[in-house]
C-alpha cells in the first residue's frame, strides 16, 4: 500500500476540521475526494503536504511503509509527495526554470541520482511542458506572477511533470479553469498517471472527472468519508447534490 | 556637535584655494560654501533630516583631503565592467584621473575636466550656470564640504540628437585615511540617450569617506539611464548627494544599489520643470553586520501631467540598520501628477531595524498618488510553497530573499552588472544557487 490514512483528526488554530478520516491508496491508483465547501477536502490536501498551520491531534499517516507526520514538507516532497495547489503562490524575482531545476535536483540529490546543469534541465524541462503545451516564454518569467488562473493551474501540472511524484494531491486544479484550460490541465494529468504513482483529485464538482476518470470517489462531509464508490459515485452525487450525503451522514 | 571650531577642513581649505588661480565665481562658490561648513558643522541628529543617521563618527575622523593618486591599470581593471572598457572614467580620491580612464566610445560626447570647463571659451559659461544649480551647497554639511572642496571633477556632455551606446562608468576609488568629494556635473542636451554607472568600490577593508554630489541636467525629450553601486569597503563612510531636473518629455531611469560602508546616506532629489517628464527611481540595500544605510529621496512635481515610480528595497541581515525617507510634492497646478511611491523590506535577523517613512504632500486635487511601505519577514505561504517542491529550509529562505533582491537587480540593463550583482547577493546570503 503507498498511503494508509487511519483514523486522521486535524485542525487549525485550535478548530477540529478532520475527524477521524480513513483512507488507503495504491500505487496505479486515482481517488477523488469531493465534498462541500468546509468538508475538510482542503485541509486533507495541505496536511498530506504538511503545512505548518495545521495540528494533527489524532491518528496516523503511512506513507511507503514510514509514518509521514514525523516528516517536514521538504522531506515529504523528496520522498516523492507533492501537491499542486489550490492558489499557486507567486514568488517575485526568481525564474520558473531557476526554482525547479533547484527542486528537481534536490530531488536527485536525495536519490542519489544524477543532477543536471542548466542547459540539461532546460532540455529536460522543454520537453515536460508539452504535456500542459506550456510555451517555452514561461521558463525566465518569475514563478507564477503575472500568470492568468489557467496559466497558473498548468504551471502547477509543469511541476509535477518535471518532479514525477509518487503521489500527487491536486487541490481543486480544476476551480477557476474556463474549458479549454480544464482540458489541457486534464489531459496533462492523464499524460502523468501511471502504474507507479498515485494521483488524489481533491474538488467540489464532477465536471473535473468527465476528463480525469477516477478509480474510486469519496465523499467528504462534516471532516470524514461519509460515502465511497466507483465513478459512478460522482455523477449521482452531481444529479442529487450534496445535500443528499449531508442528509444521509445525518441519518 | 561642535560649530565653528577649527576643524581639520580649515587649514586644508585655505591652503589650497586661498591664492589658487581659479575663477571668481568658483571662488565665491566654495567660500560661500565653506562658511556655512564652518558656521553649521556635519548635521546633527537633531535635525529631522538626520534623525536617525548619527554621523558623529565621520567627524571624530582626521581624514586627510588628497590629491588624485596612482592606481595601477592592472589595480583598476578588475572594477571596470564589460560594456564599459572603452567608456569608463577613473575618479582616484575624487579627482580625474586621466590616464586610468578609456574614453574611445565616447567620441560623440564632450567630456571636460572641471579646469577645462572652466576656461573652456564655448563651454564655460554653461558650466557656470549648471555646476552647484541643483544641489544646494548649503543644504548641508556634506554637500557644502563638497563644494568647497570641488578638485577635479567631470563635466559631461551628451549634445544635441546623440545616444551614447556604451554605459559610461563612473570609477571611484579612495585610499586608506583620506576624504575625497567626487564632483560631476552631466548635462544631457535635447533628444540625447545615454547610461551612466557611478560604481564606488572596495580597497581591501580601508577607512576613508567618500562625499561626492552628481548634478544631472535633462532637456527635452532626452533619456537618461543613471545607475549607482556603492559597494565601499566595510569600513569606509560614504555619503552621497545625487540631484536630477527632468524637461519635457524626458525620462530619468535610475536605480541605486548599496552593499557596501560601514555608514552610508543617499540623498536622491528629482525636479520636473516642464511638462510630460517620467522618471523610475529605484533601490536596493541589502546591508549585514553594523551597516548603516539612510536613503532620503525627494520628489517634486511642480509642473503638470509628469510621472514617477519610486520602488526601494531593503534586505536587513545581522545588527544592521536601515532608514528611508521618501518625499513626494505635488505642487498647486501640477495636476495629471501619476505618482507611486514603495518601500518594502525584509529583515533577517531579529536585531535588523529599519526606520521607513514614504510621505505625501498635495496640493492639488487632480492626481493619482499611492504610497506605502512594509517591514516584514519572509511570507510563510512563499516558503511553503518552497519546501512543498522539495527545497530544504535554508534554500528556500536564501532563494526568496534573491527573489526580492531581484526585483530590482532586474531592472539594470547591463548583463555584467547584473551578474555581479547576482553573485554579490548570492555571496551575501552565503548561498549557492546553482546546486
Amino acid at each position: 500500500m503507498l498511503l494508509e490514512i487511519k483514523n486522521l483528526h486535524a485542525g487549525i488554530d485550535g478548530k477540529e476540521i478532520l475527524k477521524g478520516l480513513n483512507l488507503q491508496i495504491n500505487k496505479g491508483e486515482v481517488h477523488a475526494i469531493m465534498g462541500p465547501n468546509g468538508s475538510g477536502k482542503s485541509t486533507l490536501a495541505k496536511v498530506l503536504a504538511g503545512h505548518p498551520s495545521y495540528e494533527i491531534t489524532q491518528g496516523e499517516v503511512v506513507y511507503e511503509g514510514k509514518d509521514l507526520l514525523e516528516l517536514e514538507p521538504d522531506e515529504r516532497a523528496r520522498s516523492g509527495i507533492f501537491l499542486a495547489f489550490q492558489y499557486p503562490v507567486e514568488v517575485p524575482g526568481v525564474s520558473n526554470s531557476q526554482f525547479l531545476r533547484l527542486a528537481y535536483n534536490e530531488k536527485m540529490k536525495h536519490r542519489g541520482e544524477e543532477e543536471l546543469d542548466p542547459l540539461e534541465f532546460n532540455d529536460y524541462m522543454r520537453e515536460k511542458a508539452k504535456v500542459v503545451e506550456m510555451d517555452k516564454s514561461f521558463f525566465n518569467r518569475s514563478v507564477n506572477v503575472g500568470f492568468s488562473g489557467g496559466e497558473k493551474k498548468r504551471n502547477e501540472i509543469l511541476q509535477m511533470a518535471v518532479l514525477a511524484p509518487t503521489l500527487a494531491v491536486l487541490d481543486e486544479t480544476d476551480s477557476g479553469l474556463d474549458i479549454d484550460a480544464l482540458r489541457i490541465v486534464a489531459e496533462g494529468v492523464n499524460k502523468l498517471r501511471s502504474a507507479d504513482n498515485a494521483i488524489i483529485l481533491v474538488t467540489h464538482y464532477q465536471r473535473l472527472l468527465n476528463y480525469i476518470e477516477p478509480d474510486f470517489v469519496h465523499v467528504l462531509a462534516n471532516g470524514k468519508i461519509v460515502k465511497e464508490g466507483g465513478k459512478e459515485l460522482a455523477l449521482e452525487l452531481e444529479e442529487k447534490g450534496y445535500d443528499w450525503v449531508k442528509s444521509a451522514n445525518a441519518k | 556637535m561642535q560649530t565653528g571650531k577649527e576643524t581639520i577642513y580649515n587649514a586644508e581649505f585655505r591652503r589650497r584655494f586661498e591664492n589658487s588661480n581659479q575663477p571668481d565665481w568658483l571662488k565665491n562658490l566654495r567660500e560661500k560654501a565653506f562658511a556655512y561648513f564652518t558656521e553649521n558643522n556635519f548635521p546633527a541628529v537633531q535635525s529631522e533630516e538626520w534623525k536617525y543617521t548619527n554621523v558623529a563618527p565621520v567627524a571624530k575622523e582626521n581624514f586627510q583631503v588628497a590629491d588624485a593618486a596612482n592606481y595601477t591599470e592592472a589595480e583598476i581593471a578588475p572594477f571596470v565592467f564589460d560594456e564599459s572598457k572603452r567608456s569608463v572614467l577613473v575618479f582616484t580620491n575624487g579627482n580625474y584621473n586621466e590616464n586610468l580612464s578609456n574614453l574611445e566610445a565616447l567620441g560623440a560626447a564632450k567630456i571636460l575636466s572641471f579646469a577645462e570647463a572652466a576656461t573652456d571659451e564655448n563651454y564655460a559659461p554653461i558650466f557656470q550656470a549648471r555646476l552647484g544649480s541643483l544641489v544646494d551647497s548649503e543644504k548641508n554639511g556634506f554637500t557644502a564640504l563638497n563644494t568647497a572642496f570641488i578638485g577635479e571633477g567631470v563635466f559631461f556632455l551628451v549634445p544635441k540628437n546623440v545616444k551614447i551606446d556604451a554605459p559610461v562608468q563612473f570609477l571611484f576609488v579612495t585610499e586608506d585615511g583620506k576624504v575625497s568629494f567626487p564632483r560631476i556635473l552631466i548635462v544631457a542636451e535635447e533628444f540625447a540617450e545615454a547610461t551612466f554607472v557611478e560604481t564606488y568600490v572596495r580597497s581591501e577593508e580601508t577607512r576613508y569617506l567618500t562625499n561626492t554630489v552628481v548634478e544631472v541636467s535633462i532637456s527635452g525629450e532626452a533619456k537618461i539611464k543613471h545607475y549607482r553601486v556603492q559597494r565601499e569597503s566595510h569600513q569606509a563612510f560614504h555619503i552621497s548627494t545625487t540631484a536630477a531636473e527632468i524637461h519635457r518629455g524626458s525620462v530619468y531611469d535610475t536605480t541605486a544599489i548599496t552593499l557596501g560602508a560601514r555608514l552610508s546616506r543617499h540623498d536622491v532629489g528629482l525636479t520636473f520643470n516642464s511638462e510630460g517628464g517620467e522618471a523610475f527611481v529605484d533601490g536596493l540595500y541589502f546591508l549585514g553586520g553594523a551597516q548603516h544605510h539612510d536613503t532620503h529621496s525627494v520628489i517634486r512635481h511642480n509642473v503638470p501631467n509628469c510621472t514617477s515610480h519610486q520602488t526601494y528595497k531593503g534586505i536587513l541581515n545581522d545588527q544592521s540598520r536601515g532608514v528611508f525617507n521618501g518625499k513626494v510634492f505635488v505642487a498647486v497646478g501640477a495636476s495629471g501628477t501619476d505618482g507611486y511611491q514603495s518601500n518594502k523590506n525584509l529583515l533577517l535577523s531579529n536585531e535588523a531595524r529599519v526606520d521607513t517613512k514614504p510621505q505625501l504632500e498635495i496640493f492639488n486635487d487632480d492626481v493619482k498618488c499611492s504610497h506605502g511601505a512594509t517591514v516584514g519577514q519572509l511570507e510563510e505561504e512563499e516558503l511553503f510553497y518552497l519546501l512543498s517542491r522539495g527545497l530544504n529550509e535554508t534554500l528556500a529562505r536564501n532563494l526568496l530573499t534573491y527573489g526580492f533582491a531581484e526585483e530590482i537587480v532586474d531592472k539594470i540593463s547591463i548583463e555584467s552588472i547584473k551578474k555581479q550583482l547576482d553573485e554579490a547577493v548570492l555571496n551575501r546570503l552565503n548561498a549557492n544557487l546553482e546546486a
